[in-house]
């Protein structure tokens, strides 16, 4: 049995140890938001926030997140009102969408890290694939995203 | 052709997936209900034809005949039924048709997505549901309110009279469904347009994209579902010889190993058991004839094949090229197979049973997922349903219906349901791909430094043959997709001969975005570069001297020229190429910003010029061309799928790279202002990059490269 605590809600699950966080969560689970992409930690479809970090979880044993908070997609905000997911509609970033729980993911652990990013930090930490080509949109929702965010502070 | 469902538990699960109930298809085009709905529509609902169904309790409906796969059909679509319909599109549920002969097009013979053809074939029959639904409910309030219905107007889903009396479209619903459907109402003229060419339309598949909600094929769960994965034979055509379960059996969660037609299947309580189990199998595999392919082979049997002049199949003759003499500029022109790498790796969900089948899965060609469902249970059509989910990209993958018929074999063999689900290694290694290419093209300028002769010899295998199988008669053996981008580029060449020399090597093959012309057009548009060159012309000025002034093409290559600051002198090391593209009736032309780091290119900026009729979203219009050429830019750095004794070299995106955000450029898309029919835009932006590329590097470096991708040639 593994314990995870998943967007604030425990959960006992008879997994192996060694299993992937991202089958566990979307098959077990059943939280299906996060994708799987690649099963190598290459595309970052599967990132999730493990104690605020972001995380490729589809080659991460769930043991690894035992003891630690989990935050997926659906555990971003309760109602899509993240300023991330509000300016990810602004901008209206998703085509086919698929990448984008992992993108949205990525983005916010990169303001939580740094709310002004310049267009080199965001280039540097957004490594996720897009098939789409969604790019130019992404980097202008996450600019959005960081403005609206300083609007709020003053 | 009719799959009607009879059975409830089908509606019961449409219902439970999609979230809403599949309403309202009067299949005869009155306001009958289908089978499918009998029981379920309030029988007051109104449905004056397939399109769509208003309710009584002002809820809207409407049903698309095409797949969702970022490129906006479900934002496209919907804006042309509410535009003639009047009402928010906010208020409407959008579902996705099953491949029932009703929900086609008049002349559309197969329910499917591809070709950029959703707009240009909606444009007129959707308008036409939607004004003709409007009429009724305008007729209905007339008669309820005893006036002239010239009298009355509607303003976003209520009908209003000339003393503001106003009834919603839901109260009108069920007299609007006693009356006769109208011939051949008026549409609106584009002046009172409140939606088509608006900003103010959003996605309505986008918050659902941004929060998980939104249910792919990979996100399907079906009540007792098993998951499988696949060890398919690594060489194409190869076959089981033999196999050992017992280390698969050994894997947690995995419950039986079946063997199907396509290898072996690992079933399993999870997906990761079923990877797991799949991995432990052992299989022995009779690899056929193709275990000896490698694509040093192939490239040198195709440049003597088009160096042949034995060989091929005249395409497209015009004047006489033998006429001419003079020295000719020749070019041999390398192209790889490309994989298509969807973000979401290719699966299905399929229950088969007795009487019965269900099928949901991500796929753009539903009436062949149907045919081949049929031929793998022996059902009818009416026992079969197909459920579309979202689709994680298409790029004409999902044209095909492989990963759909291993779901359907492996529910069969196991009496489940079961979802099938590729790895991305699965995925790279089984995919129908780009066909490599190789081109022989040679021209002759006159002394004024135009072109007077131009042969172009192709040997690529047939994308289209699967298609079109009438057309590969031995005699005849030209499949005309495998020519697009050339024998539909747009120059003005009198004497130019196109010679065809189909050959498959035993790798599959399919669509893959801008079929054909995603490599034919690099060929064309590099040699025109050539040309230009070798004449001691500018580029541009050369192409639009081989162009009818005036024509599409010329338009949008004098106005890319124009905003791109074509020939003005760059800074920071920045060199230009221009190229132009064409795709199924659409034109486009487009300049690269690129500049070198080492021998690496970076493709800075990219001004883009389209023609595409009417433009009905002009949001999705500029995304779909930033797309297009994202993934043509990525294709042409650094894509290539090659093979080494039968097997595909690449595996996941370690070794099928793909483009990321640090080497995407900004894009500039500027549509041509029109008012003609839509054609489309999914694919056009695609073709020019690679060539646009590739002339800057020729204007950076002085290199010609003509055989992609760039890092190989650079290396």
């Amino acid at each position: 049995m593994v314990t995870l605590t998943i967007n604030g809600e425990q959960h006992e699950l008879d997994v192996p140890d060694e299993m992937p966080l991202l089958w566990v969560i979307r098959d077990v689970v059943g939280l299906t938001g996060t994708k799987f992409g690649c099963g190598l930690a290459l595309c970052g479809c599967c990132t999730m926030h493990i104690d605020g970090q972001a995380m490729r979880t589809c080659v991460l044993p769930a043991s690894y997140a035992i003891g630690k908070k989990i935050t997926t997609i659906e555990g971003l905000s309760p109602d899509s009102s993240s300023a991330l997911q509000k300016a990810w509609i602004a901008e209206q970033v998703p085509q086919c969408g698929y990448c984008q729980s992992g993108q949205l993911m990525a983005a916010s652990a990169l303001l939580a890290k740094n709310p002004r990013p310049s267009d080199a930090d965001i280039d540097q930490a957004m490594t996720n694939i897009c098939r789409c080509g969604t790019y130019e949109s992404i980097r202008a929702a996450i600019r959005r995203a960081a403005a609206s965010a300083d609007q709020a502070l003053r | 052709m009719n799959a009607a469902l009879s059975r409830s538990d089908f509606i019961r699960l449409t219902a439970s997936f999609a979230g809403s109930l599949v309403l309202s298809a009067g299949a005869d085009g009155c306001s009958k209900p289908s089978q499918t709905q009998q029981g379920l529509v309030a029988n007051d609902g109104f449905s004056p034809n397939v399109w769509l169904s208003v309710h009584p309790d002002d809820t809207i409906a409407f049903v698309i005949n095409r797949s969702e796969m970022g490129q906006g059909v479900m934002t496209g679509l919907p804006t042309l039924l509410a535009e003639e319909l009047d009402v928010s599109l906010s208020k409407v549920t959008i579902e996705v048709a099953q491949p029932e002969a009703s929900y086609l097009y008049p002349g559309q013979k197969e329910m499917n997505t591809g070709g950029s053809t959703s707009m240009r074939d909606s444009w007129l029959p959707l308008r036409q549901a939607g004004a003709t639904a409007r009429a009724m409910l305008v007729q209905a309030a007339a008669k309820q309110w005893g006036v002239d219905p010239s009298t009355l107007t509607t303003n976003v889903g209520t009908v209003v009279d000339a003393s503001g009396r106003t009834a919603t479209y839901g109260s009108l619903a069920t007299a609007a469904s006693q009356l006769p459907v109208p011939q051949n109402v008026a549409l609106k003229s584009p002046d009172k347009f409140r939606l088509i060419g608006k900003t103010t339309v959003q996605r309505p598949d986008a918050p659902s994209k941004v929060n998980g909600t939104a249910k792919y094929g990979i996100d399907v769960v079906v009540p007792g579902m098993k998951y499988a994965a696949i060890a398919r034979c690594p060489v194409f055509g190869g076959k089981v010889k033999s196999f050992d379960a017992s280390k698969a059996k050994a894997v947690k969660g995995v419950t039986d190993v079946v063997q199907v037609p396509t290898g072996v299947a690992v079933i399993a309580g999870n997906t990761w058991a079923a990877f797991q189990g799949k991995s432990a199998l052992v299989v022995e595999w009779d690899e056929g004839p193709n275990a000896q392919l490698n694509s040093e082979y192939m490239f040198a049997d195709g440049q003597r094949l088009a160096r042949d002049p034995s060989k091929g199949v005249v395409a497209l003759q015009r004047g006489n090229v033998e006429s001419v003499s003079g020295k000719a500029i020749e070019g041999m022109y390398l192209g790889p197979f490309l994989a298509h790498a969807t973000m979401e790796p290719q699966n299905a969900t399929a229950d088969v049973r007795a009487d019965s089948a269900e099928i949901w899965a991500p796929t753009q060609a539903q009436t062949r997922a149907l045919l081949r469902t049929m031929k793998i249970t022996g059902l009818p059509a009416e026992k079969i349903a197909i459920h579309t989910a979202m689709l994680g990209g298409g790029f004409g993958r999902r044209l095909q219906s492989d990963y759909i018929e291993e779901a359907v074999e492996v529910s069969k063999a196991i009496g489940a349901p079961v979802k099938v689900q590729w790895t991305r290694e699965d995925d790279t290694q089984h995919d129908f791909y780009r066909p490599m290419s190789v081109n022989a093209i040679a021209a002759v300028l006159d002394e004024g430094g135009r072109i007077a002769a131009m042969t172009h010899r192709i040997v690529a295998e047939a994308t289209g043959r699967e298609y079109r199988p009438k057309q590969f008669g031995q005699a005849h053996g030209i499949d005309g997709s495998a020519l697009r981008g050339i024998t539909d580029a747009p120059y003005d060449l009198p004497n130019y001969t196109v010679t065809y020399i189909e050959k498959e090597y035993g790798v599959p093959v399919g669509s893959w975005r801008a079929p054909d012309a995603n490599w034919n057009t690099f060929v064309v548009e590099s040699f025109m570069d050539e040309l230009a060159h070798a004449a001691g012309k500018d580029p541009v000025e050369f192409r639009l001297a081989h162009l009818q002034p005036g024509s599409p093409a010329a338009l949008a290559l004098k106005s890319v020229a124009q905003r791109a600051k074509w020939g003005e002198r760059r800074q920071g090391g920045i060199y230009q190429g221009a190229a132009i593209m064409v795709w199924n009736g659409s034109v486009g032309a487009l300049v690269a910003d690129l500049s070198m780091n080492g021998k690496t290119p970076k493709v800075n900026h990219v001004t883009a010029v389209v023609h595409i009729g009417t433009v009905v979203n002009p949001e999705i219009v500029v995304a779909q061309v930033r797309s297009a050429i994202n993934f043509g830019l990525s294709a042409a750095l650094t894509g290539k799928i090659t093979l080494k004794n039968g097997r595909v070299q690449q595996a996941n995106f370690d070794t099928y790279t793909v483009l990321q955000m640090a080497d995407a450029p900004s894009i500039d898309v500027y549509p041509m202002p029109s008012q003609e029919h839509p054609t489309g835009i999914g694919e056009l932006g695609l073709p020019g990059i690679a060539p646009a590329m590739g002339n800057a590097i020729f204007a950076a470096t002085g290199k010609r490269i003509r055989r992609l991708p760039f890092s190989d040639s650079l290396a």
